[in-house]
Order: structure tokens, then sequence, then C-alpha cells
């Protein structure tokens, strides 16, 4: 890893390569209007330089044309990197619909990654090379940031709701994962590895398994032990909706609003189940503050996810 | 150079050319000041907005809490207050200097009536189990985002009866004034911009009433 | 040149005394109080610069320990920006020089005037008393739920600390808008004051509208580690992002505070070195009030990745590119004026060259961060760091410097060593330049800021930026010495040493206490070099 002094990133996401040639041309930029200017303010310090000492300096009319001229050709240059940034940004925001799902949470001052398939890992992420990965992100304490630069992404890990970040290796490797977003003590210590493998590595890798099993089947097992399921059957006799087939659909609440089930929705029904009651139903559900952990919900969020609609099971995205 | 030489107004200052110049100055100064305060307590409108729009049950559910009946008394006494306040203003235009100094206390007095009310309801907050922190208590539903509107309640209100208090000491201040002869009919600007002040917490008041202890309240 | 007179009687002698001092309304006396409290905060600002970059110069953290270098960097931030950047110039310069520009006695409110002050040092105060009883450690930027649940620091006496001084600058504000309404000399129409006029009205507009929001979201902050409100306290339905918005609509504006009035001094400077007007008068002027409007509606490009929707992003984003624009057309207008000038290589124009070379690249980076795809990437990373410094350091502390030496005759009555003037701006402009250009590759590379330890590919960079930070910690105290010495022993100063045009140059060097000995009368446009009458008046 040590290649003297590096003065540039290596670039390791499908994306990097966008959002370098796009710094590159705001390089360029910077460069051309740098030496433009620093040039002429010497350029003319030199040439006009003072000789005399009660001489002035000749009194001309300021010209409409020149300040129209460097107003507009500055705003068009802006106008040219908004639009290019704003579609690298977009690529950036959106993942794939389908990708490979990790759950990260964020605590002072180490990391936690859980796969779906119930691997854990401590500061380091396994992924495979050449395919999307999308994190879905939460924090125990206070803000966090996961940023590889290698990927060129970065986002914030906020305590209280989820959020995303998305990346596509394209070489194996290792690459350094900081937390980008100042937390506290050990904030320069909170750092992790990608470990991009190839597909055949990652395959051997994920098959050493876990012993717990997946995140799903995790998620299944408290869903019992905390008696979820004595509401939420899914023969709908209970007294909670029917969770199978229904994570991504839209549902409606008692005040006619629509909300689309998402892992925030999840999370939010099991701690402030008042907040939204689907229609139809009484608002019985007891919270679950307190009660269950961050990665406990996570578990739960992925149980949900699971839940194929019966009879006809449907394609869920994973 | 001297400005007394030239029979200048005692209240003239050396750097003003004239009372004109020096009153435009000070009312001028009072309304920039204003527009901070307005951008002051406007952070504080800006949560509350936001946290209404996510929680609005809780903050209905909160509201009817609060005692409609002494909010209106309250409102009525300020309201009131500022009439006495401009009326204050009006005397000291006229240069009536008993006029001005029994105005005055009444808006004091009208102050400190609101002020007692404010104190029995905060009493009574405290009472109900209604002051955020470990020994809140509301119904269950609502617990949490609750808490976020009695803070709001207690942060916006006591910042407000904050700006009264001060208020009451410029008041103190202009009855000396008035007192010992400095208000006249010709420099009356500080009654006027003191006005202009406690006109402004009024207001605030106008907004913070229907904001707090209004919301759901439908005529039934 | 004039011979020098010195006027028996002027403010620096009329009355003696301690107390002539501290209760003084002398809006020139006054600035020189804060120019004792700003070097000051400076210097331990600085202070706690070097610890940082004497710490970073090896990957390990073996200076001091974590905990001591979050302090570090939160309490050269504190001290930085809000009791240097943003009262120096304003409070030193534009104190003293603004009523005498527009022809006035004094400020409006010449109490308010030294009340600021005491607002000032009894908020500094509770600062100082938070640094001695352990430190802060929330970062300038107070996120929470770190610094209302999580940090262990002193962060109330710091945010009280910061509330209150919040107060000088919003009373400083009201006092230049109403005094630059109200009290100009006769003749002295908008269209005829100087351009560090019109950049201290733009900054004031932003210390009014913008400080008041500082000061309720830091005192929010204190409510809710005293009363556990939960405003940003996802455990009862807060949003720690909330903080965030309210946080940066004040501390955006904030940098314009900072670096407006340094773009007024750099017009004054450019006209006067080059003896003619300043390019573009009206544009100019108009473009120090759009960049304080515009300046109001970019706050979220420092929330890019903070979670903020997508669309939001991107109107932040083309907003922050608009915002760019006006401060280039001062760039170009500035060059422009150097065209066919009669160029002074006088330490002040050497400071005035740096700052537009250096403010450009500064203001360049900005373009790299309002395009939000990129800022991905380099926010949070010494890309920032480096940008930031670059505007403030290499941008608003060369302008002050340039400031304080072009009117150091004027406010001293002494003329400085030249020679050691024009070294240390030298010095200054070489050591800043290799303190924080390499930091522009470290961001890009991947360090993120506020890192104590960092992985070893990182440190020859480091090292670079460490070495030319200890040279300029050189540069800026070889000012100290040399003006310092001048008070003294320097030669005494005429009217007018720099053969400019302005009212202040109308006055003797020190002025007298009410400013002029005459009140004037203007009937001439500003900048007005070349004119018969002005040539004749000024001896130019």
């Amino acid at each position: 890893m040590w290649t003297g002094t590096p003065l540039f990133p290596e670039q390791a996401s499908t994306m990097a390569g966008r959002v370098d040639a796009l710094y590159f041309f705001l390089v360029a930029i910077s460069v051309f209007f740098s030496v433009l200017i620093a040039g002429l303010i010497v350029y003319f310090a030199a040439k006009y330089r003072r000789r005399d000492p009660a001489s002035v300096g000749a009194t001309g009319h300021s010209g409409m044309a020149l300040e129209v001229t460097w107003t507009v050709i500055p705003f068009l240059i802006a106008m040219v990197i908004f639009v290019w940034s704003s579609s690298v940004y977009m690529a950036i925001s959106r993942p794939p619909d389908e990708t490979i799902n990790v759950y990260v949470v964020g605590k002072q001052w180490m990391w936690k990654f859980q796969h779906l398939d119930g691997q854990r890992e401590i500061n380091e992420l396994h992924v495979p090379v050449g395919r999307p990965v999308k994190l879905i992100m939460t924090s125990e304490d206070v803000i966090h940031d996961v940023f590889v630069p290698a990927f060129r992404v970065k986002a914030d890990v906020i305590p209280g709701r989820y959020t995303n970040l998305w990346f596509q290796p394209t070489k194996p490797g290792r690459y350094h994962l900081f937390c980008a977003e100042y937390c506290g003590t050990r904030h320069s210590g909170m750092t992790g590895e990608v470990i991009v493998m190839e597909p055949n590595d990652y395959q051997t890798w994920l098959s050493g398994g876990a012993p717990e099993g997946s995140l799903a089947t995790t998620g299944a097992k408290l869903f019992t032990d905390l008696a979820c399921n004595t509401c939420h059957r899914p023969d709908a006799q209970g007294r909670g909706p029917v969770l199978e087939g229904l994570f991504g659909k839209t549902v409606t609440l008692q005040n006619g609003e629509t909300v689309t089930v998402d892992e925030a929705y999840v999370r939010e029904s099991i701690l402030t189940p008042a907040a939204k009651i689907t229609r139809g139903f009484q608002p019985i559900m007891p919270t679950f503050q307190g009660i269950v952990s961050e990665e406990q919900l996570l578990a739960l969020v992925e149980y949900v996810k699971s839940l194929q609609a019966l009879p006809a099971p449907q394609q869920q995205g994973r | 150079m001297s400005d007394m030489a030239h029979g200048a107004h005692p209240a003239l200052a050396h750097h003003f050319d004239s009372l004109e110049e020096q009153k435009e100055a000070a009312t001028l100064g009072m309304w920039v000041f204003l527009v901070t305060e307005v951008l002051f307590f406007g952070g504080l409108f800006a949560t509350y907005a936001i946290y209404r729009s996510w929680y609005p049950d809780a903050f209905a559910a909160s509201s009817h809490e609060l005692d409609v009946t002494l909010g209106t008394i309250n409102t009525a006494v300020l309201i009131t207050s500022s009439l006495t306040m401009a009326l204050a203003v009006h005397a000291a235009q006229l240069g009536q200097r008993t006029k001005i100094m029994v105005f005055l206390v009444l808006t004091m007095a009208l102050g400190g009536v609101f002020l007692g009310i404010k104190s029995v309801e905060y009493y009574h907050k405290f009472t109900e189990h209604l002051i955020p922190g470990p020994g809140f208590q509301f119904e269950k539903e609502h617990i949490r985002h609750a808490q976020i509107f009695f803070s709001l309640y207690f942060l916006m209100t006591g910042l407000h009866a904050l700006h009264m208090i001060i208020g009451f000491g410029i008041m103190l201040v202009m009855l000396w004034w008035v007192w010992r002869g400095t208000i006249t009919a010709e420099y009356s600007s500080p009654i006027e911009i003191s006005g202009l002040y406690w006109h402004f917490v009024d207001i605030v008041w106008i907004f913070l009433f229907p904001l707090l202890y209004l919301i759901g309240r439908h005529a039934h | 040149m004039t011979t020098a007179l010195v006027p028996p009687r002027h403010y620096l002698n009329d009355g003696y005394g301690i107390t002539s001092w501290l209760l003084t309304r002398d809006h020139k006396r006054i600035a020189l109080l804060y120019l004792a409290g700003v070097t000051f905060f400076f210097f331990i600002g600085g202070a706690f610069a070097v610890l940082i970059r004497l710490e970073l110069a090896t990957p390990v953290g073996d200076l001091v320990s974590d905990e001591t270098y979050n302090k570090l960097f939160t309490m050269h931030g504190v001290m930085m920006v809000f009791f240097f950047l943003i009262p120096a110039i304003p409070s030193v310069l534009g104190n003293f020089l603004i009523p005498i520009m527009i022809g006035a006695k004094d400020l409006a409110f010449p109490k308010l005037n030294l009340a600021s002050w005491y607002i000032y040092m009894v908020g500094a105060a509770f600062t100082t008393y938070a640094i001695v009883t352990g430190g802060l450690d929330t970062g300038w930027t107070f996120y929470t739920p770190f610094s209302t649940v999580a940090s262990t620091s002193a962060v109330i006496p710091a945010a009280l600390g910061i509330f209150i001084t919040g107060f000088s600058s919003i009373l400083t504000g009201l006092n230049f808008i109403i005094t630059i309404h109200q009290m100009r000399a006769p003749g002295m129409t908008w269209f005829r004051l100087p351009l560090f006029i019109w950049s201290h009205y733009a900054t004031s507009l932003i210390m009014v509208l913008g400080t008041p929001v500082l000061a309720i979201t830091i005192l929010l902050v204190a409510a809710e580690r005293v009363f556990h409100f939960g405003f940003f306290d996802p455990a009862v339905g807060g949003d720690p992002v909330l903080f965030q918005h309210l946080f940066w609509f004040y501390s955006h504006p904030a940098v314009y505070i900072m670096i407006l009035p340094a773009m007024g001094v750099i017009s004054e400077l450019v006209a006067a070195f080059c003896r003619k007007p300043v390019y573009g008068y009206p544009f100019v002027a108009f473009a120090s009030i759009a960049i304080a409007v515009l300046g109001f509606l970019v706050w979220a490009h420092h929330m890019f990745v903070a979670g903020i929707s997508v669309y939001a992003a991107m109107i932040f984003s083309i907003l922050s590119f608009l915002v760019a624009i006006p401060s280039a057309v001062k760039v170009f207008n500035w060059t422009a004026t150097m065209y066919k000038g009669s160029v002074s290589w006088q330490t002040p124009m050497l400071y005035a060259i740096g700052f537009i070379g250096l403010f450009t690249i500064g203001g360049l980076t900005g373009l790299f961060l309002a395009a939000v795809g990129l800022d991905i990437h380099v926010t949070d990373t010494y890309f920032i760091v480096a940008h930031f410094h670059y505007v403030m350091v290499g941008g608003t502390i060369m302008a002050y410097l340039g400031g304080l030496h072009y009117w150091w005759p004027k406010i001293s009555g002494r003329l400085y060593n030249e020679y050691l003037a024009k070294i240390a701006a030298a010095i200054i402009f070489f050591g800043f330049n290799l303190t924080f250009f390499p930091q522009f590759i470290l961001g890009y590379l991947g360090m993120p800021r506020r890192y104590h330890a960092y992985p070893p590919e990182f440190q020859v960079l480091n090292v670079l930026s460490s070495a030319g930070a200890s040279i300029l910690g050189i540069g800026y105290l070889l000012p100290m010495v040399y003006l310092t010495w001048s008070l003294r022993y320097g030669r005494l100063a005429s009217d007018n040493p720099w053969g400019a045009v302005g009212l202040e140059w109308n006055t003797t060097s020190p002025p007298p206490t009410a400013n002029f000995a005459e009140p004037p009368e203007v009937t001439w446009e500003a900048y007005d070099y070349g004119s018969p009458a002005v040539v004749e008046e000024h001896g130019v």
C-alpha cells in the first residue's frame, strides 16, 4: 500500500472515474483562471510600476460590455459544471434496483457490518468485485460518516434514521474506510477496510457462514420471542396488519395519507407505532423503544422484508 | 465650538447636527434592533413549525393541556398594556409629564399582571408533571413528542417573559428620566422607541398565543 | 510628500489614563481596544494551530492525547472564527474608518459601540473560562447529538460565551447601518462612498440578520444540555440534522461577514496604490449586496452528505454556483483597475496582490464544493480545510494586514519600516502556500479532517504543511514586532503619506477626536484621482 507519495487516490469503483473526470475539469478551469489572474496582476504590477512618485493612473471609463462579458462567461461555466456534477450526483445517490444489501451500525468508535446471510464483521467489510453493494446505515449514538476514498462515496450515519450509500467495486483489494464526521475521542481511530474479493473468493468467505444464521432468521426468532406474531398473523385474524408481502407496498393511514413500506417505516412502526396507524386498525401496538437494539431492529426489518405474500410468492428486491 | 454656546438642546449628542437627525437615527436603530429580534425568535418559530408539521396529534394533545382562559386573559392584558404605552407616547409628544408617568406605571402594572398569571401557569405545569425532563408525564401515545411541545412552550414563553422583564427595566429608566425632566415635547423620542420595543414584545405574544394555546381547538 | 506635521492635540493624547480608554466614546479609541483584543485571541488561536501542526507531522498521535487534540482543533476554530475573523476588520478598521470616510464625527451610537466591545470581552472571558477549565471538544460546529449528549467538555460556558459575543456583532452591525444611512457629510451620496463603506454595509446586513439565528441555536444547545429538552435527540423524536440547518443558516453567511470587509479593504488598497478609481465601481458595490443576499440562500451546501434530499441538494448546489459570480466580478474589476494604473510596490499593495491571487484560488476551489457530485468525495476532508484557509487566511488575514499597514500612519501617526514589512509579507505568502496547498492534495487522497492520527502514506504532505506553518508563524510575529516598534521610534507620518484620495487623508495623522477640524463637504467622486482639483488638494 505504501507507494511513495501518491498524489491521487486509486479508482476502485464504477463512479470513481466519473468523479475524477469532473475533478480534472475543475482543476483545469482553476489553473486557467488562477494563472490568468495571477499572471495579469503580476504583469500589470511590473509594466505599470510607478516610476514618478507623483504620477497617477490613467482614468478611463468603465465599460458595460466588459462587465457583462465577465459576468456571463463565469455564469455559463458554472452552469456547465452544475449540470455535469448533478448528473454525477444523481448516479451516486441512486442505487441500482438489484444490490447486495449490507446493514451498518456505527457507534463510538467502531463499525458493525451485518450481512443478510448472518455474517457479522467489525471494522471490515467483505464485498465481491463487480456487483453493486448498498449500505443501509444507522448510528447508535452520535452522527458518524462512512467514507471510502477509493470509491469516492461518503454518507453520514445518523442516530434515529437510516441512510444509504451504494458502490460497485471494480478492483479487488483492500481500501480505507474512514469515519468522516467528527464523533468524539477516537474519531480518527474509527477506521476500517473494505475488502473487495474475486467472486469465487467471496463465495468461499460467505460460506464460512455465521453461527446464528441469516439476518432474516435472527429476525424471525425475535419476531416470536417478542410476541409480534400474536397480533401480526398471516391469516388476517390478528389485531395487526398482515406483514406478508407488505414490504415495498403503499399503505393508507388513518388520516388518509399514504406511505411506502420501506426500512424506515418498519423501524418507526416498531419504535413509535402510534405515529402512523394503518387505516382500519386500532392504535394498540405497544412501543418497543428501549427493548430492541439497533442491530435487532435491522434483523426485524430484514425479516419483514423476507415475508412473501401468500399464496403467490412475489419477487422481493434483495 | 461648544454645542452649549450655540444654544443646542441639552439632550443633543455632540456627533449629531440636530435633534431631528438624532431622533431619526435612534428610531431607525430601534427598528433594526427589532428586526434582529424577529430573527432571534424566528429560529424558535421555525423549530416549532417543523415539529408541529411532523407531530400534529401530539402537539394538539399537548396544547389542550394549556389553560386557554388564562392565556386569553393574558393576551387581553398585554394588548391593553400596549394601549397604555401608546398613550404614554402620546402624552410625551405633548410634554404632559404627569400623564406620561401614569401611563408608564399602568403599562408596568399590566405587564406585572401578565407575568403573575404566567407564573401561575408555570406552577400548574409543575404540579401536572408537564415540565420536560425525568418527571414528565403524558399519555403514552404521545409522550415522546409532547416533551418537544412543552420544551418549546417553556423556551418560547420564557424568552418572551425575559424580554418583558427587560422592558420593565427600560420603563423604569424612562420613568426616572420623565421625573427629572429630561423628557419634553421636544425630546420625546426615548419614550417613542421604548414604545416600539414594548409593542414588539406584545406582537410576539400575539403569535405565541394561537400557536401554543389554540391548536386544534375548533368550536364544537 | 508634505512634511510631517504632528497636530498638538489628536485622539491619542486627548485624555490620558486607563479610564479615558475604558470609558471612551471615541470610535477610534474603541477600534484600538478591539485591536488589542483580536490580536490577543489571534495568537491564542495561533498557538493551538502550532500544536495541531506539530502533532500532525507524524502519523501517530504521539504529541498529545486524542482528547487533547480534539480540544485543540475545536478551540482553534472557535477562537479564530468568533474572536478574530468575524470582528477583526469591521471592529478595528471599520470602527476607526467608517465615520471618517463618510465625513462624520463618530458612529451613530458611540456608547453602544463601547458596549459592543465590553460584550465582546465578556463573551471572550466565558470562552476563555471554558478553555482553562478543561476545554471544548465538539468542533467549532457543535454538531448534535455529540454536543448535547455525548461530549463531557465545557460546552455550556463556551456556548454562552459565543452567544454573548454574538451580540457584539449584532450591535456593531446595527451601529454601522444607521451611521451609513444617517451620518454622511453633505455631498457624500451613496455612489460617492468608498467601496470599503459598501462592503461594511453589506457585512452589517448579514451581521444583523444572521447572528440572531446563531444566538438562538447555540442557546438551544445549552438548554438541551441543561434541561434535556430533546429538540435534537432522536430518542424523543427530535432531529439532530435540524441543528445543522439552524447552525449553517448563520454560519454560512458568517463566512461572508469574514470576507466582505476584506474585499472592502482590497478595493481601497488597489485604488490607492494604482492611483485610479476602482474599475466598475457600481458593479463592485452591487456585488457586495448580491453576496450578502445570495449568501443566505446556500447554507445546506454544508450538508450535502448529511441526509438531505436529492432535490434540496441540487437547489443548494445551483445557488452556491450563483453566489460565486459576484466574487469573480470583483476579482476581475480589481485586476482591470491595475491596468494602466500607477502601481506602487509598497507593502499594502503586496498584500492586496497576494489577496487577489490567493482568494481566486480559494474561491475557485469553492466551485469544487458547489459541485455536489464532487463534494461527496471531498467534503469532511482536508480539501475543505484547505479551501477555507485559502479564503480566510490567504484572503481575510492578508487583507487585514494590508489594511493595517495602509492605515497605520493614520491610526498611529507613525511610519513602519518598509523593508521589514516587505520581508514579512513575502514570508507570510510563502509560508501560507506551503502550509495549505498540500492539504488540497491530502483531501482528494481521502484524509479526513479532525483526525489526530492518519495512515502513514499521508505523512509527506503533512510534513510539508507543518513546515509551512512554522514559517507562517514567524511571518505573523514580524509585524507584531516592527509595528509596535514604530509606535515609539517610527518616522512621523504626514496627513497623506501615500498620496491617496479619501476623506481619511484630508485630516491629520493621527486625526483629532472630532475627526476633522472643519466638517467636510464632498464635491468630488470616489477615488477621484486625476481630476485637477483633487491633484491640487492632495498635493499628488
